[in-house]
């Protein structure tokens, strides 16, 4: 039974983070680690795709471990099924990669034994089947995560990541526990099955719905809770920041969908058009937030605050169709989010990957010191390409095919009857559309600077290709990048039977369609097909260039740059990460950021050099975090009083404190 | 057999017809400003120039920098031969949808925007950085105007949206009138026009397209040259099978509906050469932090033809 291998698999990997303990110092330690890792990653790849292409029937498995009256469930229905591919093929291809580039790990002991208890936990969640089981299997993952956050914790920065990122996720799984306590009510029954099957009334459906979208989207880095992404995930060795970014995310999003579609039944409205506008906000601003970055990984990070805010558009709008019994709509929806889920997986992985590979190479993530790498590392930079062009929503690669599922949901929900809706969905759309296009420059600045042009720096100039572990994980994942572009009409019918268990209708089968096309309503509607497109291209351009070279010239000359006739041997003249950014920094960052820039230009004569300053501020952090900061600090400060009574002070005090409770008692009885 | 071989003529039709539109374009604006101008055949010559002579290429330029080029027109070139010309159902025609179609001029922007950052001079950068500006405004402008038109015509599917525009019940609507405005104005950013962008200098720090390919010479340059005629006429195509469907071949017709689908697609690709000859001479350049305010103009025009739709089917 596919769960029981699942268990074996999470066993197995918990026995290998403990073998971690014994060899991790030895010098095979790594190998050994991530070798484990892999295969048992693998195994229960293998076995979830078979229970998930195997019609999504559910299996189930009750444990004697636990609280005594309640034990531990464990259930593989096609929803969890889809789940545990996407984190074992990220861990898979993490594990793979890790091969390599685990070898460079100066403190191997910080690493190797959380990583595959963190795989372990990520399993573990998407197996769990009562209340108790996720929640301890979430603060697992929680806490392993946060262990390999601080692995390098004597870096500038980690450990203040390491601070914020435990804050928030105490603060999560709290949200989560209440979530659970309040679904539960007072009989207390905290199986899944006993939590599906009662009923909810509004207002514990409007409860649950906030304590979900606190705990869980706190932990996928929704907006205004995602301020410690961007510190957290790039602080992580970069196997681990792939493995938060591509997979950990995708876990709290299980965590929403799980929640929300399947345990609390039919929803309201009004709650779509929350998570709709909260998923809009994301969207734009996490991409806002990554073009202004320059440090590669941060850059990353912030990227997947949009794409989570484009999982959670989808998402807003299946509950939007749920709501009014579209079913066939909410199919399109969902079926868009989920293989947004899939897709980001494989291409976040992918760039993180490819970030690590240039760490590893230049000892760099600061774009500013980078440039040139395509001539020294040209197999990375290939595959980061294959990444880029992906995240971009450009065809005809994966990104493309679920924001245009998006966007066929987008288009048909003027149909739904509330005005609300009629009026909010427009303005999503463009908000998607806006992220999509800024990804495009965001993806061509993080291409263009690290990879392209002159080397800035003594480190990008004697760069060399990673090892070929590394090459061969990202070479796995751009290759799924690309069949998930050229195909999609596979992964759409293997989430078929997830989508029927959740809003009770799917997509038309696609695999059957003509010349594999992907045709989400009807074909006079609209359609795609990726392979088509990519046969296109491919075709008119190599036939074009090779009439060129065949009748019209092939001659070739190399010589300097031409630049208009003055070009500037250094390389600080080129474009950089900051200038790149410039004019959207302007536009968009004017009102966003409240950016300013200073230009400070010394008199005529003077030798100082003129200084360019610019000021942003973050809305979210100095708006909300900053402001909790110091009420917490002013209250502390407050409450330190009442250290240094006596105890005299300290009886009667505790003396008002009993008879305070009473006075409650008595109201409340 | 004869649907594959309409769909061939197809594209051979718009990358034939794309340089004499330009030339034409070019034509009519020197004689708008009292000069006579190249012949409208001069295009063909320039290509078949550059396509003689050797590539001179930077030391430092990558494997990237030689293959976009085709890479651009082939994307291009693709786009350019799925939106409807003189007939609507081409063989290929749903293998595209307008939103694929707008990404795949994205592809080639993001490529040709690579493209200009691979050398590593500060011209490639700044045609670059300004380029995907213009993109990060303009494309969802667009995509909003694609939103206002499935709405109208109830799919995303160029045919079928032309073939909507045809019947009788599309009528006058607000809606409509919005996103021809918006639609002009995001076709004259995509294609480096003026006001936003002016295709004849070639050395003022206001330009963007002719920046980001300063580095490209001989056959490299006359691909980026077609695929940026191919473009202009791309969008005119459009305008013209959206808003003046009229003498479209439908699917499936003979040889004389073809005929007369051709005839008229070379009036209306004429006109609306003719019109941003017009425009183009009437309007001075916009410094570049304008184009913001412009394409925000269109942004918001899609978006509040969307919200009409939304709303009401009425509009």
């Amino acid at each position: 039974m596919p769960v029981d291998l699942g268990l074996e698999c999470v066993g197995a990997l918990l026995g290998v983070a403990a073998l971690a303990l014994a060899v991790g110092r030895s010098r095979a330690g790594s190998s050994v680690v991530y070798g484990a890792s892999f295969i048992l990653c693998t195994i229960a790849l293998a076995s979830a795709l078979r229970a998930l292409i195997g019609g999504g029937i559910a299996y189930e498995r009750v444990l004697p471990l636990g609280l005594p009256w309640i034990g531990a469930h464990f259930r593989i229905d096609a929803l969890a099924a889809f789940f545990l591919v996407v984190v074992d093929l990220g861990g898979a291809a993490t594990s793979l990669y890790a091969l390599g580039y685990g070898r460079h790990e100066a403190a191997p002991m910080r690493v190797l034994p959380f990583f595959p208890a963190f795989l372990a936990a990520m399993n573990l969640v998407v197996l769990a089947d009562d209340a108790f089981t996720f929640l301890f299997a979430w603060e697992f993952m929680s806490l392993t995560s946060w262990a390999l956050v601080m692995a390098h914790h004597r870096e500038r920065g980690n450990a203040q990541a390491g601070y914020v990122y435990f804050l928030m996720a105490s603060f999560g799984t709290l949200c989560l526990l209440l979530a659970f306590g309040v679904l539960a009510g007072s009989e207390g029954d905290y199986a899944f099955a006993a939590l599906r099957a009662s009923h909810h009334a509004p207002v514990t459906a409007a409860l649950v719905l906030t304590f979900v979208l606190l705990g869980a989207g706190s932990k996928a880095g929704i907006v205004p809770l995602h301020t410690w992404l961007p510190l957290a995930h790039p602080a992580a060795p970069s196997h681990v920041s792939a493995l938060m970014s591509g997979v950990m995310t995708k876990v709290a999003i299980y965590g929403f969908v799980r929640l929300i579609f399947d345990l609390l039944g039919t929803p309201s409205w009004w709650s779509s058009m929350v998570v709709l506008t909260l998923g809009g906000i994301t969207a734009a601003l996490g991409i806002l937030h990554a073009l202004m970055e320059r440090d590669l990984k941060r850059l990353l990070a912030y990227s997947t605050v949009e794409n989570i805010g484009i999982i959670y558009i989808g998402l807003g709008l299946a509950l939007a169709f749920r709501a009014n019994g579209v079913e066939w709509a909410a199919a399109l929806a969902l079926t868009a989010a989920l293989f947004h889920v899939l897709n980001h997986s494989l291409f976040k992985s992918l760039l993180f990957f490819g970030a690590g590979a240039v760490l590893t190479a230049t000892g760099e993530r600061d774009m500013e010191q980078l440039g040139g790498l395509i001539h020294r590392m040209k197999l990375t930079s290939v595959a980061f390409l294959v990444g880029c062009v992906a995240i971009s929503a450009l065809p005809p690669l994966n990104g493309f095919v679920s924001e245009w599922l998006t966007f066929q949901a987008i288009l048909v929900s003027p149909d739904l009857p509330q005005w609300g809706l009629k009026i909010l969905i427009p303005g999503i759309g463009a908000l998607l559309a806006l992220a999509a296009a800024l990804a495009a420059a965001c993806f061509v600045k993080a291409f263009g600077v690290t990879f392209l042009g002159r080397p800035r720096s003594e480190a990008a100039k004697s760069a060399q290709d990673v090892d070929r572990f590394s090459l061969a994980a990202m070479g796995l994942l751009a290759l799924l990048c690309l069949l998930a572009g050229v195909v999609p009409g596979f992964v759409i019918d293997g989430l078929g039977p997830v989508v029927q268990s959740l809003v009770q209708g799917r997509m038309p089968a696609q695999s059957d369609m003509p010349w594999l096309s992907l045709i989400p309503i009807a074909a006079s509607r609209s359609s795609y097909n990726g392979l088509l497109v990519l046969c296109f291209i491919a075709l008119s351009g190599s036939l074009a260039a090779y009439a060129i070279h065949r009748i019209a010239s092939r001659a070739l000359r190399r010589s300097a740059p031409w630049d208009c006739g003055f070009p500037d041997p250094s390389p600080i003249t080129q474009y950089s990460a900051g200038s790149f950014a410039q004019p959207i920094r302007r536009v968009f960052g004017a009102v966003v950021f409240q950016a300013r820039e200073t230009v400070a230009m010394p008199p005529p004569g003077a030798l100082a050099p003129s200084r360019l300053t610019v000021e942003m501020h973050d809305p979210v952090w100095e708006g909300l975090y900053a402001p909790v900061g110091t009420a917490v600090g002013f209250a502390a400060e407050r409450l330190n009083h009442l250290q240094f009574l006596t105890i005299r002070r300290y009886l009667s005090l505790v003396f008002l404190l009993l008879v305070l409770l009473l006075l409650v008692l008595a109201v409340w009885l | 057999m004869f649907d594959f071989a309409v769909q061939g003529a197809q594209m051979a039709l718009v990358l034939l017809l794309a340089p004499l539109l330009t030339g034409i374009v070019r034509k009519a604006k020197a004689r708008l400003q009292r000069r006579r101008g190249p012949s409208v055949f001069q295009p063909y010559r320039d290509l078949a120039r550059l396509l003689r002579k050797e590539v001179v290429l930077a030391e430092n330029a990558s494997w990237l920098f030689r293959i976009a080029p085709y890479l651009i027109f082939a994307a291009t070139w693709v786009a350019a031969a799925l939106v409807p010309t003189f007939a609507t159902g081409l063989t290929f025609s749903w293998s595209a949808d307008l939103i694929a179609i707008i990404a795949l001029l994205g592809s080639g922007r993001f490529f040709q925007a690579l493209a200009g950052m691979d050398v590593g001079t500060s011209f490639g950068g700044i045609g670059a950085s300004r380029e995907m500006l213009i993109a990060s405004l303009a494309e969802p402008a667009m995509l909003m105007i694609v939103f206002t038109l499935a709405l109208i015509a109830g799919s995303t599917q160029l045919s079928s949206v032309a073939a909507f525009m045809v019947s009788s019940e599309v009528g006058l609507r607000v809606s409509l009138g919005l996103a021809l405005v918006a639609l002009v104005m995001v076709a004259i950013a995509e294609n480096a026009r003026i006001p936003i962008d002016n295709p004849a200098t070639h050395l003022e720090l206001t330009m963007v397209h002719e920046a980001m390919v300063l580095e490209y010479s001989g056959r490299h340059l006359a691909m980026i040259e077609l695929a940026a005629a191919l473009k202009l006429l791309l969008y005119i195509s459009l305008i013209a099978c959206i808003f003046a469907p009229w003498g479209l071949a439908p699917a499936g017709a003979g040889a004389a509906a073809l005929g007369i689908g051709a005839l008229s697609y070379s009036a209306k690709l004429l006109c609306g050469g003719l019109l941003l000859a017009v425009f183009e001479t009437t309007i001075a350049k916009m410094r570049v932090f304008r184009v913001p305010d412009f394409l925000g103009a269109a942004l918001m025009l899609g978006l509040l033809g969307t919200l009409l739709r939304f709303v009401s089917r009425s509009f």
